[in-house]
């Protein structure tokens, strides 16, 4: 059953250093709250994985968390790089990252497999594509292999499952008893929890029952570990009911993480001064 | 050639227009009503979303977000903004709508742009130069473009022309297009078209029925052949016979000015 912590608690039992973990949301719902803890907790080596790195994973890794990145698509959305993220696969600043590449697809269908708990999962792609090649490469064990249909002899390519040490999402609400919902674009938010050995979840508000709601997502609590009530913990990324996308921060975004003494003052001020307690 | 620039010099009571919103009403003009498009953010947004407010009311607009039939009033900056999810007609999970929507083949068109591109319509954002241990520059990557390319009815690609975006082999192959030329789709397994249209700030290019070359079909107004080959990495094919583009209308115009005029209010007062 899921424990009602703070977020300094949750993210200091839940993830260590070494750890594979995912944050998930998909443009919406994106846990940064809970990211800037973990860089204000000074966590190193992390394997992070997500299919958008966005802004949150481009702070994570020039912050020196990262060793390994798994991810899909690592741009600033409508706005251009991650300048952060570039300069550690371009310059090993501040430290070298190791990168293991997918789609979009295949991102999505390996966290399916983790929370099917099957080693794999099966889908049309990457078909003449380089990324087919990378996946057998780079010096990983490969992700990405055809398979051969056992009923219609096609081949169809195999991705290997994701299963994180840690999940870490945001949510619109939980009740006391940690059961979380969560409604608007879903992303693979409910995949990454069900894939993991332990989940974090930063929510709007904590109710005392959860109503029902079209289209929503319900992890039961005793499937989520912690529970840490962050309002606004989305921000820049948005909440469906509670907050809108902040678009200006992405665009800002940009020439804080285009230049390194940019980016460390912004982390000075905006992350390490600031304790968990007063986002 | 910027997209500030205007594409033809104007003569009293002509239309001035960017190279953009050529590319954009070209784009439109390429959708019908009825067809189901998977978007992309930037450029494809604004055709796709011009195309339903002129000639295609009916046409479902599926973002990767897992938003389908959105009709938002303004562009989004980002494929998840929430006017997308409040105005779909279904919002499903990123796994659905890649496994039940995109892979099955129930989906018309898809819009893909591209950092390089070659002469077989063969499409690079992952890295650019060096090796992939080691690139030049580092793109986003992929996203949900190698399987657009591939399970998409056919696939429109709008990019801005230059001898570094349009290059005879590409660095890294992100999304097939037509591979090696000829019969590489099929040999590959993909039973759909892959890119049937190419929409540049120059000229508008289709695959050649054989060879599957890209070859220009249609020029736009004031530009000339050989600005097309300056700002092309291989030797330019035009078609045996190459059209002028039909310049933007007032009324494209007027349209596009006034969705984009909608965004920038929008976004203003969102901030």
């Amino acid at each position: 059953m899921a424990e009602i912590v703070s977020l300094a608690e949750a993210v200091e039992r839940a993830i260590h250093d070494g750890d594979a973990v995912a944050m998930e949301g998909f443009t919406h719902l994106i846990p940064f709250a809970a990211g800037h803890e973990v860089i204000r907790q000074r966590r190193r080596d992390l394997t992070l994985i997500r299919m958008t790195p966005d802004l949150i994973y481009d702070q994570l890794i020039g912050a020196g968390c990262a060793r390994r990145l798994i991810f899909s698509w690592g741009g600033n959305p409508g706005v251009g790089s991650l300048h952060r993220f570039r300069d550690a696969v371009e310059h090993g600043w501040p430290t070298a990252l190791e990168i293991e590449e997918h789609s979009h697809a295949g991102m999505a269908n390996r966290y399916v497999a983790g929370a099917s708990g099957l080693p794999f999962a099966v889908l049309r792609g990457y078909n003449g594509t380089g990324l087919e090649t990378l996946s057998t490469g780079h010096g990983t064990a490969p992700t990405i292999k055809p398979i051969t249909c056992p009923f219609t002899g096609e081949t169809l390519t195999a991705v290997a499952a994701i299963q994180p040490d840690v999940a870490v999402i945001h949510a619109q609400r939980a009740d006391r008893s940690g059961n979380v919902q969560f409604w608007g674009i879903a992303g693979v938010q409910k995949e990454a929890v069900l894939a993991s050995q332990r989940s974090v979840v930063t929510v709007e508000e904590i109710v005392e029952s959860l109503d029902p709601r079209p289209g929503a997502v319900v992890l039961p609590g005793w499937t989520v570990s912690y529970v840490a009530h962050v309002p606004g913990g989305a921000h820049p990324s948005y909440a469906l009911g509670y907050s809108v996308r902040d678009n200006d921060y992405y665009v800002a975004w940009d020439a804080i993480g285009r230049d390194r003494d940019a980016f460390s003052r912004w982390l000075e001020q905006h992350v390490y001064a600031v304790g968990a307690g007063q986002l | 050639m910027t997209s500030q620039v205007s594409m033809n010099s104007a003569e009293p009571g002509e239309l001035t227009y960017t190279a953009d919103e050529m590319m954009t009403v070209a784009a439109a003009r390429a959708l019908r009503d009825g067809m189901t498009c998977f978007v992309g953010i930037g450029l494809p947004s604004a055709a796709a979303n011009l195309a339903r407010a002129i000639h295609a009311p009916g046409l479902v607009l599926i973002y990767e977000s897992g938003t389908i039939g959105a009709k938002p009033a303004e562009l989004p900056l980002s494929i998840g903004d929430g006017i997308l999810a409040e105005t779909a007609d279904a919002v499903v999970s990123v796994p659905e709508i890649f496994n039940y929507w995109l892979q099955p083949g129930r989906i018309d068109v898809g819009f893909l742009s591209a950092a390089q591109i070659d002469k077989f319509g063969n499409i690079n954002t992952t890295v650019i130069g060096g090796d992939y241990g080691n690139p030049r520059v580092r793109l986003p990557g992929a996203g949900g473009a190698p399987e657009i390319a591939a399970s998409c009815r056919e696939v429109i690609v709008v990019v801005r022309q230059s001898t570094r975006s349009f290059v005879e082999r590409v660095d890294f192959v992100t999304s097939v297009g037509h591979g090696h030329g000829g019969d590489s789709r099929t040999k590959l397994g993909l039973k759909t078209k892959g890119p049937t249209r190419l929409i540049t700030d120059l000229a508008l290019w289709e695959p050649d029925p054989v060879t599957k070359e890209m070859t220009v079909v249609s020029i736009h107004p004031g530009v000339t052949r050989a600005q097309i080959q300056e700002n092309t990495g291989w030797s330019v094919k035009f078609a045996a016979r190459v059209a002028e583009t039909p310049a933007p209308t007032s009324n494209e115009l007027e349209v596009l000015h006034e969705l984009h005029a909608r965004t920038n209010r929008a976004h203003s007062e969102a901030a």
